[in-house]
C-alpha cells in the first residue's frame, strides 16, 4: 500500500475563498493509500515547506501531493522540499485547485467536490509515479545575437566581454538599427550617433565577435546548450575581403534616384551603396532589383547593360556571381534582438487586423511623415544636412503639428497597446523643431503625456514651456487645402473644436515588431503575443527569457521600448548567458521519451509526428553483427515531453517518463471510481 | 443612467477613454452645450440627467462619423439614439420646438398612411410646430415640379404598421 | 439575382426626379425593376430617434414583403431608406433573439432574414463595365463631384460595399460614363439630413461648406443618390447662396440622371427639369459634346424650369 501525504494550500483566500479546504484534507485522508492529509495557509512559505518534510520523515511517505496553483508557479519549490527530505523530487506532484478551480468558480459546494475530485485524480497518478534522475547535457559556450541595433549590439558586447564568442547577425547591410536614424535622444538631447558609433565600431573589431551582416537565421536544430543554427549570408556581390571601403563604386553608380532606406525615403541612394557613411560594416551592397546590370540580367538580356561599378574597383572586389551561402555555426544561448518597425496608415496593411487611416488621407497627403522621417530631417546626416524642410517643395514649415498615439492605442485601427515612446519623442521633436525653426509654432495633440522615466516628465514640461501647445484631443480629419494641411481637431480641456493650417504634419506611430518575426520565432519555437512581440516566460520574474530554453529576447521585439529598457533588457540577456555558460554542463529535468527496444517495430510513426527532431534511427544487431531491425531511439537533449509520440505509437512501445499510460489513465480511472 | 443605456445599446460608456475624436468631427459640435463626447463623459459620472435637461441631443443629426472614426468602437451615435429614446418614454424631452414637431408629424404619417405623405406632413409640421410662414412660398415651385403630392395613398396592409407602431410604442409615446 | 425595388416615400414625391431617372435607365442597363407590393416606409430618422424597436420593425416588414414575394435582394436607391434597411437586416443578423422579437411582432413566422439589401450605387459600380458599353454620349471633360453623404458608407459595417473615408464606387459609375469625378473634401461631410424644415439654418450652413468645396475643387455638377441631400443642396442652395456674393449655381444631379444623360435619354425623361438649379449647363454641355461628336445635330433643349416666386 502506498503512503502518500496530501498538502491542501488555502493560498491565502485564493483557494479557501472558493474551496473548502478542511474538506478537501479531510475527504482525502479517508482515501486508500494516502497515510496523511492536512490543510495550511500558505504551503509554499517556509513553515508549508517544513510541514511537508516533517510528514515525508515521520510518516514515512513515498510520495506528495501538493494540492495549491499551478505547477508553473511552484512544482519546482515542492519537489526541492521533498528532495531536502530524502524523496525522489519526480515522486511530489501538485493538484491544481486554483487556476483551475477556485479562480473559475462561484458555487462553493460544486468547487470543493471538483477539487476533490482534482486532487484525487494526481494521488492515483502518484501511486504510480517513479523516481527518475535529471539528465546531464554539455553546454557550447557560444552566443548567437539576431537584430544588430542597439539592443542586440549591447548583448553581444556584454557576452564577449564576458569572455565567450559571439555570432552577431543583421539582416541589414549594416548593424546600427532605428537608433543610427535618430538625431538627437530624450531626454538628454545628446547626438545618437556620437554614443551609437564607437559602440558599432567595437563590435566590429572584438576578437570574440564574428559580425555577419545582410545575414538572416534559415534554420535552427538542438536545444539549450547545444544549438545548431543555419544562417544565409546574402550575396552582397560586394567580396568583403577584398573591398576596402573607397566607395568610388557608389559614386559611378549611374543609378541615383532610388529611395533610400536609411533615410525613411526622403533621401536617395545607388544601387551599390552603403546606407550611411559610418556603416559598420564599410562594405557596399548591390540592390538587384534597383541595379540595371541585375535588371537587365533578368530581361534576360545576352549582354551586361552596365558593369561601371566592377570597372571603377580597383580591388576587383565586386562579384555579381556571387551566390547566397548557407552557413553553420553551433551556439550554445540564443539572443533576440530583431527591433521594430512603424505602423503605416496607408490603405494597404501588412496583416489583417490592421486597419489605415482613411480619415487623414491613407498616407497620400505630401508632407504628412511619421517619427523617423521627423529624425532624418532634423539629422545633420539627412536629405536636408539637418534642416527642416518640407519633403513636398522643400519649405521650411512655420506650423508643424505632432499627432501622438497613431495605431497606439486605437483597438478600431487593430492595435490596441500603447507604444511607450512616442510621447517623449514628441516632446524631443517639437524642441528640435523650435530650436531650428525660431518663428515655428509646434502644435501637439495629445490624449496623454505618458513620461515615467527618470527625467521623462520634466523633459515634457520643457518643451512646453518652449513653446510647444499641447491639445488634448483627437484628430477626425486631414486633409489638403492648398498649400497647407487642414488638421480638424478638438481639445477637450478648452472643449473646443480646432482646425489648424498646418504646413507640416509628423505623426507618431505605433511600434511594431518586423514584420516577418512570426517565422523567426517558430525557427526558434519560442512564443509570440497577437501582434508578433516575443513573449517573455514571465512577465515579472523572468522578463528576458522565452519559454524555450537557452533562447532570450531584448529589446523592442518583445514589447515598445525606448534604448534605456532596451539596453537595460540587453545586458540583462548577457548575463543571464554568461550564468548558464559558467557551468560546463547542465541538468534538465527527465521528463522525455524512451522507447522500449523490445517491443519497437521501428515504424516511425513517431518520427512523423515529432515536432522537434527528437527521434532517432538505431540499427539493433546481433552478436555477430547482424542487422535485425532498425528501431525509434529519443535523443534526450531535444526531446520536449510533449508526449505526441507515446499517443501515436501503435505497438505502445514509447512513454513519456512521468506520464506513463498507467499514471495517466489511473488519474482519468480516479474521477470515475 | 449609464447602466440604462448599456442595457438599451450594448454600449459602455466607460469604455469611452475621452480622446474628443467624435467631437472634433462632428458637424453639430458648435451648436451644442453637450457634444459626443462629453455625453459619454456625464454619462461616466453618472450624471446623464443632465442630458435630458438640455437640446443637445436633439440637435445630432446621427450622420454616423464619431461612430466610424471612434477608436473604441463606443458608437456615440447609437448612444444618443438611446438617450433620446429613453427622453420621449419619460415624455420628457427638451427637444427644440420645431425638431420635435418634424419627427411627430413625421411618425404620425407613417401611422396613418404606412408611407410618408410629405404635402401632409408639411401641414402637419407646421401645425405642431408653428412655424407658419417659413418656407410656403416654395410650396408653388414643389408643386410646379410635380414634386408634392395632394393627396396621400394609404397601403393595403396598414394593419401591419399600426401593430408594429403598438408593439414597439407605449401609447401617445411618438408624440 | 431577382432584385425588389423599393423607392421609399421620398421617389414617390419630392424625389420624383430620382424614381424616374432610374426606371428610364434601368431599361438600357437591363435592370428589371420590380417594385415590392405594399411597401411601408422605413420609418427613416423619425424612428430611429424614437424608438430603436420600431426603426428596425418598420424596414423588417419590408425586407419579409421582399422574402415573400420572391427577390433576393432589395435595391433601395435612396441612401437613408438602404441605411435603414441595411441597419435593420445588420441588426437582426448580429442578434437572433432580436430577430425572433422582430418575427413575433410582424407575425411573419417564415421570415429568415436571408434578403440583401443594396444601393443603387453599389448596383451601378458593379455594372461599370456595361454602362461603358451602353454609352452613347460621353459626358467627356465633365467635372464631376461625387457627392457620399452620410448613409451610404456609414456605418461601415452595415453598408460595407466600400471603404467609408475614401470611397470610389460612385467615382468610378462616373468614370464609366465618361466624366471626370474631382477629387474634394467634404464628400463624406453630412448635409443636415433631416433637418431641413425643422433647423434650416443648420442646413444652410452645411451645405454651403460642401457646395463650395466642390466648387473650389473644380466640379461643374455635383451628383449624390439621397433624396435628403438633394433637397438640402438644391433645392436649399437659393437659401445658402443668400449669404454669398454671388449664387454657388452648381446644379445636383441623382447619379441615375447623370447616367441617364450618358445613354442619351431626354433630359425630360430624366426628371431634370424638376431641378430648382438649372441643370441646362450640363445639358448643353453634352449637347455640345454631341454635336462634335456626330456634327450638328441639335438634340431635345429642357423646357425652361419653372418661374420661381419671390
Amino acid at each position: 500500500m502506498a503512503r502518500i501525504g496530501v498538502f491542501v494550500c488555502h493560498c491565502g483566500e485564493n483557494i479557501s475563498r472558493t474551496v473548502d479546504t478542511a474538506a478537501v484534507a479531510q475527504a482525502l485522508g479517508e482515501m486508500p493509500g494516502v497515510a496523511h492529509s492536512t490543510d495550511y495557509k500558505y504551503m509554499c512559505s517556509d513553515p508549508g515547506q517544513s510541514l511537508i518534510q516533517a510528514a515525508i520523515a515521520e510518516q514515512k511517505l513515498d510520495g506528495v501531493v501538493v494540492a495549491a496553483c499551478s505547477p508553473h508557479m511552484h512544482e519546482k519549490t515542492f519537489r526541492r522540499a521533498a528532495a531536502n527530505a530524502g524523496l525522489n523530487p519526480f515522486l511530489c506532484e501538485m493538484a491544481n485547485i486554483r487556476e483551475q478551480c477556485s479562480w473559475i468558480h462561484d458555487d462553493r459546494e460544486a468547487a470543493t467536490a471538483k477539487a476533490i475530485d482534482l486532487v484525487r485524480m494526481i494521488v492515483e497518478k502518484v501511486k504510480h509515479n517513479q523516481p527518475l534522475q535529471p539528465i546531464h547535457i554539455p553546454v557550447t559556450r557560444r552566443a548567437l545575437v539576431i537584430g544588430g541595433g542597439i539592443a542586440g549590439i549591447q548583448a553581444a558586447l556584454d557576452i564577449a566581454d564576458g569572455g565567450c564568442e559571439v555570432v552577431l547577425v543583421e539582416k541589414e547591410p549594416s548593424i546600427g538599427g532605428h537608433m543610427s536614424q535618430l538625431s538627437e535622444t530624450f531626454p538628454t538631447l545628446d547626438c545618437s550617433q556620437c554614443i551609437l558609433t564607437p559602440r558599432m565600431v567595437e563590435v566590429y573589431q572584438h576578437p570574440r565577435i564574428k559580425l555577419l551582416s545582410y545575414s538572416e537565421v534559415e534554420s535552427l536544430e538542438g536545444f539549450i546548450g547545444n544549438f545548431k543554427v543555419t544562417i544565409r549570408q546574402k550575396a552582397r556581390f560586394v567580396d568583403e575581403s577584398k573591398c576596402n571601403g573607397c566607395g568610388d563604386c557608389t559614386k559611378k553608380c549611374p543609378q541615383k534616384k532610388i529611395p533610400s532606406e536609411f533615410d525613411a525615403g526622403l533621401g536617395t541612394r545607388t544601387a551599390i551603396f552603403v546606407p550611411f557613411p559610418q556603416a559598420v560594416p564599410n562594405i557596399p551592397v548591390i540592390d538587384r532589383a534597383n541595379c540595371l546590370l541585375f535588371k537587365g540580367r533578368a530581361k534576360g538580356k545576352k549582354k551586361d547593360v552596365c558593369g561601371i561599378c566592377a570597372r571603377t574597383c580597383t580591388r576587383g572586389a565586386i562579384d555579381y556571381d556571387q551566390e547566397d551561402r548557407l552557413v553553420t555555426e553551433e551556439v550554445g544561448a540564443i539572443v533576440v534582438a530583431t527591433g521594430y518597425q512603424l505602423y503605416t496608415i496607408g490603405k494597404i496593411q501588412p496583416k489583417e487586423y490592421l486597419r489605415g487611416y482613411g480619415e487623414y488621407g491613407y498616407g497620400e497627403i505630401p508632407d504628412v511623415i511619421d517619427g523617423l522621417q521627423f529624425e532624418r530631417l532634423a539629422s545633420a546626416s539627412g536629405p536636408t544636412a539637418g534642416e527642416i524642410r518640407r519633403p513636398s517643395d522643400g519649405k521650411v514649415p512655420k506650423t508643424v503639428v505632432f499627432l501622438q498615439c497613431i495605431g497606439s492605442r486605437d483597438p478600431a485601427k487593430g492595435i490596441e497597446y500603447c507604444s511607450k515612446i512616442c510621447c517623449m519623442y514628441v516632446a524631443k521633436h517639437t524642441m528640435l523643431y523650435q530650436h531650428k525653426v525660431h518663428d515655428g509654432q509646434a502644435v501637439v495633440f495629445f490624449m496623454d503625456v505618458r513620461a515615467g522615466g527618470k527625467g521623462y516628465d520634466e523633459f515634457t514640461r520643457r518643451a512646453m514651456n518652449e513653446g510647444a501647445l499641447y491639445l488634448r484631443g483627437r484628430v477626425s480629419k486631414m486633409y489638403r487645402d492648398g498649400e497647407v494641411i487642414k488638421v480638424v481637431g478638438y481639445d477637450t480641456l478648452s472643449g473646443e473644436q480646432i482646425v489648424l493650417d498646418a504646413d507640416m504634419v509628423v505623426l507618431a506611430t505605433a511600434m511594431m515588431p518586423q514584420l516577418g518575426i512570426e517565422s523567426l520565432a517558430q525557427t526558434l519555437s519560442v512564443s509570440y503575443d497577437q501582434y508578433g512581440f516575443i513573449n517573455e516566460a514571465h512577465p515579472k520574474l523572468r522578463p528576458v527569457e522565452t519559454n524555450t530554453a537557452g533562447v532570450f529576447v531584448a529589446g523592442a521585439c518583445q514589447a515598445p521600448r525606448d534604448i534605456p529598457d532596451s539596453v537595460a533588457m540587453a545586458s540583462a540577456a548577457a548575463s543571464k548567458i554568461l550564468s548558464l555558460f559558467s557551468n560546463a554542463e547542465l541538468s534538465r529535468e527527465p521528463m522525455v521519451a524512451h522507447v522500449n527496444p523490445a517491443t519497437c517495430t521501428g515504424c516511425f510513426h513517431c518520427e512523423r509526428v515529432c515536432h522537434f527532431g527528437a527521434i532517432q534511427r538505431k540499427e539493433v544487431r546481433d552478436r555477430q553483427g547482424n542487422l535485425i531491425k532498425v528501431i525509434a531511439e529519443v535523443n534526450e537533449g531535444v526531446c520536449q515531453g510533449c508526449g505526441t509520440c507515446q499517443a501515436t505509437c501503435p505497438s505502445k512501445s514509447i512513454e513519456l517518463a512521468g506520464f506513463t499510460d498507467a499514471q495517466v489513465f489511473s488519474a482519468i480511472n480516479a474521477i470515475f471510481a | 443612467m449609464a447602466d440604462e443605456i448599456q442595457e438599451l445599446t450594448g454600449i459602455a460608456a466607460a469604455s469611452c477613454y475621452q480622446c474628443g475624436k467624435c467631437s472634433a468631427g462632428c458637424p453639430m459640435v458648435g451648436e451644442m452645450d453637450f457634444g459626443p463626447h462629453k455625453i459619454m463623459r456625464l454619462l461616466q459620472l453618472g450624471r446623464g440627467e443632465k442630458l435630458f435637461e438640455d437640446e443637445s441631443i436633439w440637435l445630432c443629426l446621427t450622420c454616423e462619423t464619431c461612430t466610424a472614426r471612434c477608436p473604441n468602437q463606443c458608437d456615440p451615435a447609437r448612444v444618443i439614439d438611446g438617450l433620446r429614446e429613453i427622453a420621449i418614454r419619460r415624455f420628457d424631452t427638451k427637444a427644440p420646438k420645431r425638431i420635435s414637431a418634424f419627427r411627430r408629424s413625421f411618425l404620425d404619417q407613417i401611422r396613418r398612411n404606412g408611407r410618408l405623405f410629405e404635402f401632409g406632413l408639411v401641414l402637419d409640421y407646421k401645425l405642431k410646430s408653428g412655424d407658419l410662414f417659413s418656407d410656403v412660398t416654395s410650396a408653388p415651385a414643389m408643386f410646379l415640379r410635380g414634386k408634392l403630392a395632394l393627396s396621400p395613398r394609404r397601403i393595403k396592409g396598414i394593419r401591419d404598421v399600426r401593430r408594429i407602431f403598438d408593439a414597439c410604442l407605449e401609447s401617445g409615446e411618438e408624440s | 439575382m431577382r432584385l425588389g425595388y423599393y423607392p421609399g416615400c421620398s421617389l414617390h414625391a419630392t424625389a420624383r426626379d430620382f424614381d424616374e431617372s432610374f426606371r428610364a435607365v434601368a431599361g438600357p442597363l437591363g435592370i428589371d425593376l420590380v417594385e415590392i407590393e405594399d411597401w411601408a416606409c422605413c420609418g427613416a430618422t423619425a424612428a430611429h430617434n424614437t424608438n430603436r424597436l420600431l426603426s428596425i420593425a418598420l424596414p423588417a416588414r419590408t425586407l419579409a414583403l421582399a422574402q415573400e414575394q420572391g427577390f433576393d435582394a432589395v435595391l433601395a436607391p435612396c441612401a437613408a431608406c438602404y441605411n435603414r434597411l441595411a441597419t435593420a437586416r445588420h441588426a437582426m443578423e448580429q442578434d437572433p433573439e432580436l430577430k425572433e422579437q422582430i418575427v413575433g411582432i410582424l407575425k411573419r413566422p417564415a421570415f429568415t432574414n436571408q434578403v440583401r439589401v443594396i444601393s443603387v450605387v453599389e448596383l451601378l459600380r458593379d455594372m461599370a463595365a456595361t454602362i461603358k458599353e451602353k454609352v452613347v454620349q460621353p459626358l467627356a471633360d465633365m467635372k464631376v463631384a461625387c457627392y457620399y453623404g452620410c448613409l451610404l458608407v456609414r456605418p461601415h459595417e452595415v453598408t460595407g460595399f466600400d471603404d467609408d473615408e475614401d470611397p470610389r464606387s460612385m467615382e468610378e459609375v462616373v468614370k464609366a460614363t465618361g466624366a471626370s469625378p474631382v477629387m474634394w473634401e467634404k464628400r463624406l461631410e453630412c448635409c443636415g439630413g433631416g433637418f431641413s424644415l425643422s433647423r434650416t439654418a443648420s442646413v444652410v450652413r452645411l451645405g454651403r461648406a460642401i457646395l463650395e468645396d466642390a466648387r473650389k475643387a473644380g466640379a461643374q455638377v455635383m451628383v449624390l443618390a439621397c433624396p435628403m441631400c438633394h433637397n438640402n443642396l438644391d433645392f436649399r442652395q437659393k437659401a445658402i447662396s443668400k449669404y454669398r456674393e454671388e449664387p454657388v449655381g452648381m446644379p445636383i444631379l441623382y447619379v441615375t440622371e447623370l447616367l441617364g444623360l450618358a445613354l442619351g435619354l431626354a433630359p425630360r425623361d430624366l426628371g431634370l427639369h424638376r431641378h430648382y438649379v438649372s441643370p441646362q449647363p450640363v445639358i448643353e454641355q453634352v449637347a455640345a459634346a454631341t454635336r462634335s461628336l456626330a456634327g450638328g445635330e441639335q438634340p431635345a433643349a429642357l423646357p425652361a424650369p419653372p418661374r420661381e416666386e419671390a
